[in-house]
């Protein structure tokens, strides 16, 4: 779980143009949206791309999205809990 | 009607920054984005949106905030006018947009697909909600621009105005012309002959 | 002092090829907006409005229907139209053309059409330029792409141009088709209605895309309809949501109706996604008008981008003309935080103005007023 972490916020940098952000600067129970890293609706859009593109889930709605996407470690877990197909 | 002045006027073209007519930043960069990053950096700007903009919508921002240095700080939101035109449009980032569509179309690709949003990160940067208007021309039709830059400060509230061409091509070939107007008067007036000659340079 | 009117116009939709056609369309309460299936915009099915009458036979009437693209198709035979119905004296070397659109021939880009045109057809001015050619008109069309707002932009730049005194006659173009690539970035933006969308309905869950051309002609020729003022302005908040609290919008409402009491009729932008609709139900609150009778179009023609404000101002003007006051046709329960009066039936009413709204992505907003001359 915490290799998929670490993966995963790399490819968040990488996927939300986050270009003056470091993994380490990312706390994994921190939430992602509100201040923290400032991201946005098209942000929260993006991470299903992510989610989509490298994991192969999809999301319909973002409204389905606001629980896993609430952090890194909520992220994980819904891959995690959906991959062991 | 009052006359009307250039403030300021931002060139970014060939790998380097004018201000005012005399080259300020230079790098070498091939890569355009790479280019704008180094001039980012040059002038110490602090803005994290800057790295999800897209080429042209980087470029403006660059360009607004030399232009924008010592302006009027005291207008209203209502009173700064943005008129913008360019030849591509959004071409460069369409061609990029369209590549996504074969994989998993880019929303934040996507949403730049729009020449006027460099009209947009500008107004959300420096807060101004005046008159904007995005035209696409063939070549920079500079009566038609200063003419009707006079007629938004006639006809509004205006008080301020951004003039620019703004064109990214397809090929990242790359050309910025920003002019800060207002009635503040300065040694260059407002007319159709200076701003082509600033152009030309 | 010069004042500015409207004069002929057309529109080009699945409701019809002229405006007489798509306005009856409209009174009997027909939406352009279906469920189809078309490989050709997405691998699945959408709810849009498309144009599926071959446009071909129309055109090849006045050109050759192989040296024109569809886009250009529609504009010329919209524009074509206006020039038939004019009693304008139209001088072709005194008339501007604006060309209002936010992609133009986006659909070229596609891989999987096939098509001969050259990549200077995707840039806006070359496509301007050919349907301005088509006419002979002798001036450079101008150009106006500032995503949705375009077309009311167009009217605005139009009145200042024609008030200045440089043109008797400008003619006005709206056109956007739909295409994969414009559907596509929709569908990421997850902003679509599976179904006919709801503007300001409670239930309201997207928009739905249409393509369109409308045209209209703006002269300094008095006639019935005044074109009385008109803004744009910037919410300053985000690329692509608009401000909560209407800034913008309330702006160019503001600067548009003055100190005007009387407004008796509002055609909103009302693309039924939860936040714009509330954005401007939030700023014609705030600008006083919550009584105001007030619909959106977009259930009958979809949102048409570049064409939209052409298009949804001359349905608004026919319905000035003969006081009717129009359903937003979806429109069950106000699902929006300010109570405001969104009309839920076609019904005759006198009314003597109506204020067109309109909002885009990159914050930018627009209102126009236009007055009945009695």
């Amino acid at each position: 779980m915490n290799e998929l972490i670490e993966k995963l916020k790399l490819q968040l940098i990488e996927q939300l143009n986050l270009e003056e952000i470091e993994p380490d600067e990312i706390e994994a129970t921190e939430p992602l949206f509100g201040d923290g890293l400032g991201l946005d609706s098209i942000d929260a859009l993006e991470i299903i791309v992510l989610l989509e593109k490298e994991y192969g889930l999809k999301i319909d709605k973002p409204e389905d999205g606001k629980d896993i996407m609430y952090s890194v470690e909520t992220l994980a877990k819904f891959i995690t809990e959906n991959s062991a197909k | 009607m009052n006359k009307l002045y250039i403030n300021r006027h931002i060139k970014i073209k060939n790998n380097s920054v004018f201000i005012d007519g005399k080259k300020d930043f230079f790098n070498e960069e091939e890569n355009l984005l790479a280019f704008l990053k180094s001039t980012y950096k040059n002038y110490g700007i602090k803005y994290a949106k800057f790295f999800k903009m897209d080429a042209l919508s980087k470029l403006g921002f660059l360009a607004s905030e030399l232009a924008l240095i010592d302006n009027n700080k005291d207008l209203l939101p209502e009173q700064t006018a943005l008129i913008f035109a360019n030849s591509s449009s959004s071409l460069n980032t369409d061609f990029k947009y369209q590549k996504t569509i074969n994989d998993v179309p880019s929303p934040s690709v996507f949403v730049y697909t729009l020449p006027n949003i460099v009209i947009g990160e500008i107004c959300i940067r420096n807060m101004f909600r005046g008159e904007t208007m995005f035209f696409v021309q063939d070549n920079f039709d500079a009566k038609f621009m200063c003419n009707y830059t006079k007629n938004i400060f006639e006809n509004t509230d205006t008080k301020q105005t951004l003039l620019a061409w703004i064109e990214v091509s397809e090929n990242n070939e790359y050309h910025v012309d920003m002019y800060l107007v207002s009635e503040d008067k300065s040694e260059i007036e407002l007319n159709e002959i200076n701003i082509k000659n600033k152009f030309e340079l | 002092m010069i004042k500015v009117y409207t004069e002929a116009n057309n529109i080009i939709s699945p409701l019809g090829f002229n405006t007489v056609e798509n306005f009856q369309n409209v009174l009997k309460g027909k939406s352009g907006v279906q469920i189809i299936k078309n490989s050709g915009l997405s691998s699945e099915q959408i709810s849009v409005s498309y144009i599926n009458t071959n446009i071909d036979n129309a055109f090849s009437e006045i050109g050759d229907i192989e040296k024109y693209t569809r886009f250009e198709k529609l504009a010329i035979l919209s524009i074509n139209d206006v020039l038939q119905k004019t009693n304008l004296n139209i001088d072709k070397s005194k008339t501007l053309l604006i060309l209002s659109t936010t992609k133009g021939n986006i659909n070229l880009l596609d891989e999987n059409l096939k098509h001969s045109f050259s990549k200077e057809r995707l840039k806006l001015h070359t496509t301007a330029k050919i349907i301005s050619d088509f006419f002979d008109f002798k001036d450079n069309p101008i150009v106006v792409s500032n995503a949705c707002i375009s077309g009311l932009a167009a009217v605005v730049l139009a009145q200042h141009l024609i008030k200045q005194g440089l043109y008797d006659n400008i003619i006005i173009n709206g056109t956007d088709i739909l295409s994969k690539f414009v559907v596509s970035g929709f569908q990421s933006f997850m902003s679509l209605s599976d179904k006919r969308c709801k503007p300001f309905d409670a239930e309201r869950n997207g928009l739905n895309l249409g393509e369109a051309s409308a045209s209209i002609i703006l002269t300094k020729e008095k006639q019935e309809i005044e074109v009385s003022e008109g803004s744009t302005s910037n919410d300053a908040n985000h690329i692509s949501g608009p401000s909560r609290t209407g800034e913008g919008l309330l702006l160019a409402i503001k600067n548009t109706i003055k100190d005007k009491k009387d407004i008796d009729f509002i055609s909103a932008h009302g693309t039924a996604t939860p936040y714009n609709d509330n954005m401007e139900a939030v700023a014609i609150s705030r600008a006083g008008l919550a009584n105001v009778p007030t619909n959106s179009l977009k259930a009958y023609f979809g949102h048409t981008l570049g064409a939209a404000g052409v298009l949804e101002i001359i349905i608004s003007l026919e319905a000035l003309k003969n006081n009717v006051l129009i359903n937003t046709l979806t429109c069950d329960n106000l699902g929006v935080t300010e109570e405001i009066n969104i009309i839920k039936e076609t019904k005759e009413q006198k009314i003597n103005n109506v204020l067109k709204l309109a909002s885009g992505f990159g914050g930018g907003n627009a209102a126009v007023l236009f007055l009945k001359n009695e």
